[in-house]
């Protein structure tokens, strides 16, 4: 987890923090960016942010820290995101916590401001998303609300900036903690009893609340609990184990039904509902993309337009045409070799900036001329669909089908970001519930999805190729739901099961889509820069001590057997940098004649299937342990080798290219 | 009306030979319960039955009364096989205990509970009380798996029925709770419901979970 720690400021003095909490899609990154000013990367899909967000942000001259948490349902917590979140709550007790809520879903979502209140957190209630709720047709009484609560409670729509006077004035003028004005029910207020009067240490949250997360089996609490009561712990434990079971059948059911009816009383005259329901435009096309006879064909539109019109003819075709083929090879090329050659007078070392494999002639002309055209429309696409929250959709689309692979439909988020980025897809995979969902997503990833850059190649290197394409595509769809087939049978686990909430479609804002598209282009330019520098230097250094032809001649067998000619090696060893840039050489030997559509069909599958780019499979290390990413990476090395060998014999045989 | 429990016996088993097995009266013999017994006199004063020439016969309220005490007990039956899981003996023995406590409407909770039931586990029809009749005039489905709603379909949430408590738990942050207002909104290729103003997406294996009554 990426965390940045900010704790004095300039001057040193200590700094006040404000944490953000809530459901997922409630509004609380955008919240974020309009007190901080900086962009966190805000999306109309629930649970992408898994990072822990910092900013500071000066209310009243006073600097604040704001730390923006993971989506969170309630503070007994289930997933990876909400522990995280607890987490913040726990260890860095913020002076204020705002709780962000949805008007429109006031009465769900206030079961957690009881939580929080009851757990005697600095609260401010945050109802955001009023101007939706308000164009529904509910009303919301928020001083009443706020005099029952006893938190100050405000009333905001954060997209449109409205309430973030309020927020700030809220949180500059915060006074402590309500008294806990619920009660439960007598049988569990006396079991609260019992177990609270055992416990002797200080801790943050109150200890009433630290009793339920106890009766609720929560194991974290049960550490801290552990660590700071001592001797004391044997009986708090006994205690809380005899309660559990004594309420075993109905613990969780019992005390979320005791909290829906504090919340349903707490209510009763806040919030009044339309007669009937409105059924707004942003639900009729909701309604359209997710039955299957008109969402299959919704889908097929915006990939054809999305994918093929905007990334493929126009980021890979007319921008490249435009970068690469005027900018670069015409203009800025044959000025810098000139300019370096003037500069430098040892050939080497010209050889090293702007020669063949030179870092600016062919590191930074694929970066900026071929990579940075494509992948830049890909994520401008991307991001707009997510924020128009298309995704969740998508996923419940493909639920059926992702089953049989082994994923939920959960996991289509990773595999379509694949298709832009492969490393960033993998790092997204976290986001999965299981293990076994993360491995196969991994290695799906790692496989058979091609990357926009790669992609924008291929498709570039094979539309010369009539029937090229269509084998090579076929080649990789039948392979990815070969491998997802049998990576379900063989891996151990439980099936993964699949839930999801459906965020209220909406248009996105377009500075919104920029912000996010270029955050995401920062990244990958961060990330894949210094590669592609390091791959030029040592292919230039391979080139100079001659090491090169050596590995191109240990190569040539292995190359042969799948029916490539030699000079394929070096894409390969491209390949192994990055996938596009070996897909990229691939369109070098093309260009030269030197190899027909048969070869040109192996090479440009095998290249796909092949090890992902450096940058990956450290991810993958990352994100799954050395021995998992290892295992992947074996398997996906022999596999597209295999996969070569085998597609070769068979177009030698039935002569279809 | 509170009758005895020995009383209620001698009625079911006088329901059981004129109903089921075509007798016009039942042998006290057969009950071993001899005539002398008060338990006769208890039913006499009732107006239930009427005793001849040494038989048990009914009398047309007592027909009534003897098909909602069977009813009752083979509600209890059935209520200890798919709710409790006790069978075999034990289980008809404790139905024989539990029946009783089935009146005044408990009867009807029970079967709505076990949606209106039509047969014992020993395969005997439970004659239909005024809740089964009602519930069929309204094509109502009593408490059923969200995946037997159509879409559109309005109803409220019954219970949930999982054995995974982080299952559980995930759904009732949802807004899954008893007592809830569920609409189904889609089946196919996925369950899509909404609570409140949200909607949510799940498979069929969670839906199955889902318990919900009109």
């Amino acid at each position: 987890m990426a965390v940045k720690e900010i704790d004095k400021t300039s001057n040193g003095e200590a700094v006040k923090r404000v944490a953000l909490v809530g459901n997922p899609n409630v509004g609380k990154s955008v919240l974020f960016n309009a007190l901080t000013g900086a962009y966190v990367t805000v999306s109309n899909y629930p649970g992408t942010s898994v990072e822990v967000s910092r900013g500071n942000s000066t209310i009243n001259s006073q600097t604040w820290q704001v730390i923006d948490t993971p989506g969170m349902y309630s503070i007994h917590t289930i997933t990876e995101e909400e522990r995280v979140a607890r987490e913040i709550l726990l260890n860095e007790s913020p002076d204020v916590v705002l709780h962000v809520l949805d008007a429109r879903n006031l009465e769900r979502m206030l079961a957690m401001t009881i939580q929080l209140i009851e757990a005697r957190l600095p609260v401010i209630l945050v109802v955001n998303i009023m101007d939706e709720s308000e164009r529904m047709g509910i009303k919301i009484d928020l001083e009443l609300l706020q005099k029952r609560l006893g938190i100050p409670v405000i009333g905001a729509a954060t997209a449109r900036k409205r309430g973030l006077d309020d927020i700030r004035n809220a949180i500059a003028n915060y006074r402590g903690p309500a008294d806990v004005p619920f009660v439960y029910s007598r049988l569990l207020e006396r079991d609260i009893d019992e177990v609270q009067r055992l416990m002797k240490g200080e801790y943050v949250l109150s200890k009433r609340a630290l009793t339920l997360l106890l009766l609720q089996q929560d194991e974290e609490v049960f550490e801290l609990v552990r660590a700071l009561e001592g001797d004391g712990f044997v009986a708090l434990e006994a205690k809380v184990r005899e309660i559990a079971f004594e309420r075993r059948e109905s613990f969780h059911l019992d005390l979320s039904l005791e909290r829906k009816d504090i919340v349903r009383k707490l209510i009763s005259g806040v919030v009044e509902f339309p007669e009937k329901r409105v059924v707004t435009l942003a639900e009729k096309i909701s309604t359209l993309s997710v039955r299957p006879m008109t969402g299959v064909p919704l889908l097929l539109i915006v990939l054809y337009f999305g994918l093929y019109k905007f990334v493929g003819e126009f980021g890979a075709g007319t921008v490249v045409d435009i970068l690469e083929g005027k900018l670069f090879e015409e203009l800025f090329n044959p000025w810098v070799t000139a300019f370096i050659k003037g500069l430098i007078p040892w050939p080497i070392i010209q050889e090293l900036f702007v020669g063949e494999y030179g870092i600016i002639t062919l590191g930074f002309r694929y970066a900026v001329g071929i990579i940075l055209p494509i992948v830049a429309t890909f994520f401008i696409f991307f991001s707009f669909l997510e924020d128009t929250g298309y995704f969740p959709r998508l996923a419940l689309l493909v639920d059926r089908l992702f089953k049989h692979i082994g994923m939920s439909g959960r996991a289509v988020i990773p595999m379509v970001l694949g298709f832009g980025c492969d490393t960033m897809a993998t790092m997204v995979t976290r986001t999965l519930e299981t293990t076994r969902e993360r491995i196969i997503a991994t290695l799906l990833l790692a496989l058979a999805i091609p990357c926009s850059a790669q992609l924008g190649v291929i498709l570039g290197l094979l539309s010369k190729a009539p029937g090229a394409l269509m084998v090579w595509g076929i080649c990789m769809l039948l392979l990815f739901l070969l491998v997802g087939v049998l990576a379900a049978k063989v891996m151990p686990g439980e099936p993964p099961m699949f839930y999801m909430e459906l965020p209220p479609m909406r248009l996105p804002q377009f500075t919104n889509v920029m912000t996010k598209t270029y955050t995401r282009m920062q990244w990958y330019f961060m990330e894949i820069l210094p590669l592609f520098i390091l791959a030029s230097v040592l292919l230039w250094l391979g080139k100079v001590t001659g090491f090169f032809e050596k590995m191109i001649i240990a190569m040539t067998p292995v190359m042969a057997s799948i029916g490539l000619p030699k000079e394929t090696a070096v894409a390969f060893i491209f390949g192994f940098f990055r996938r596009d840039y070996g897909a990229a050489g691939l369109y070098d030997l093309q260009a030269k004649g030197l190899m027909d559509a048969r070869q040109l069909t192996v090479a440009a599958v095998t290249l796909t299937l092949f090890i992902p780019c450096v940058a990956q499979f450290l991810v993958m290390k990352n994100e799954r342990g050395w021995k998992t990413a290892s295992a992947i990476g074996l398997f996906v090395s022999l596999f597209a080798y295999g996969s070569g060998y085998a597609l070769n014999k068979l177009l030698l045989l039935t002569g279809i290219l | 009306m509170k009758l005895t429990e020995k009383a209620e016996e001698i009625l079911e088993a006088l329901w059981v030979a004129v109903e089921e097995e075509g007798q016009a009266f039942l042998d006290p013999e057969k009950m071993n319960i001899p005539l002398a017994d008060p338990v006769y006199a208890e039913l006499s004063k009732h107006a239930l039955i009427e005793v001849r020439q040494g038989m048990v016969h009914f009398r047309p309220e007592g027909r009534d009364e003897g098909r909602m005490t069977i009813r009752r007990h083979r509600l209890a039956e059935r209520l200890m096989m798919d709710v409790l899981n006790i069978r075999g003996e034990d289980g008809d023995h404790r139905a024989c205990q539990f029946e009783h406590l089935l009146n005044e409407g408990v009867d009807t909770k029970v079967c709505a509970m076990l949606n209106h039931p039509t047969t014992c586990p020993h395969g005997k029809p439970i004659p239909p009380g005024p809740c089964c009749d009602e519930a069929r005039a309204q094509g109502d489905l009593g408490v059923v798996p969200l995946t037997e709603y159509k879409p559109g379909q309005n109803g409220e949430i019954a219970y949930i029925q999982t054995e995974d408590s982080k299952k559980m738990q995930k759904l009732m942050a949802m807004g899954v709770l008893p007592g809830n207002k569920i609409t189904l909104v889609q089946s196919f290729p996925s369950y899509i419901f909404r609570v409140g103003y949200s909607e949510f997406a799940i498979d069929t294996n969670l839906a199955k979970e889902i318990f919900v009554r009109k």
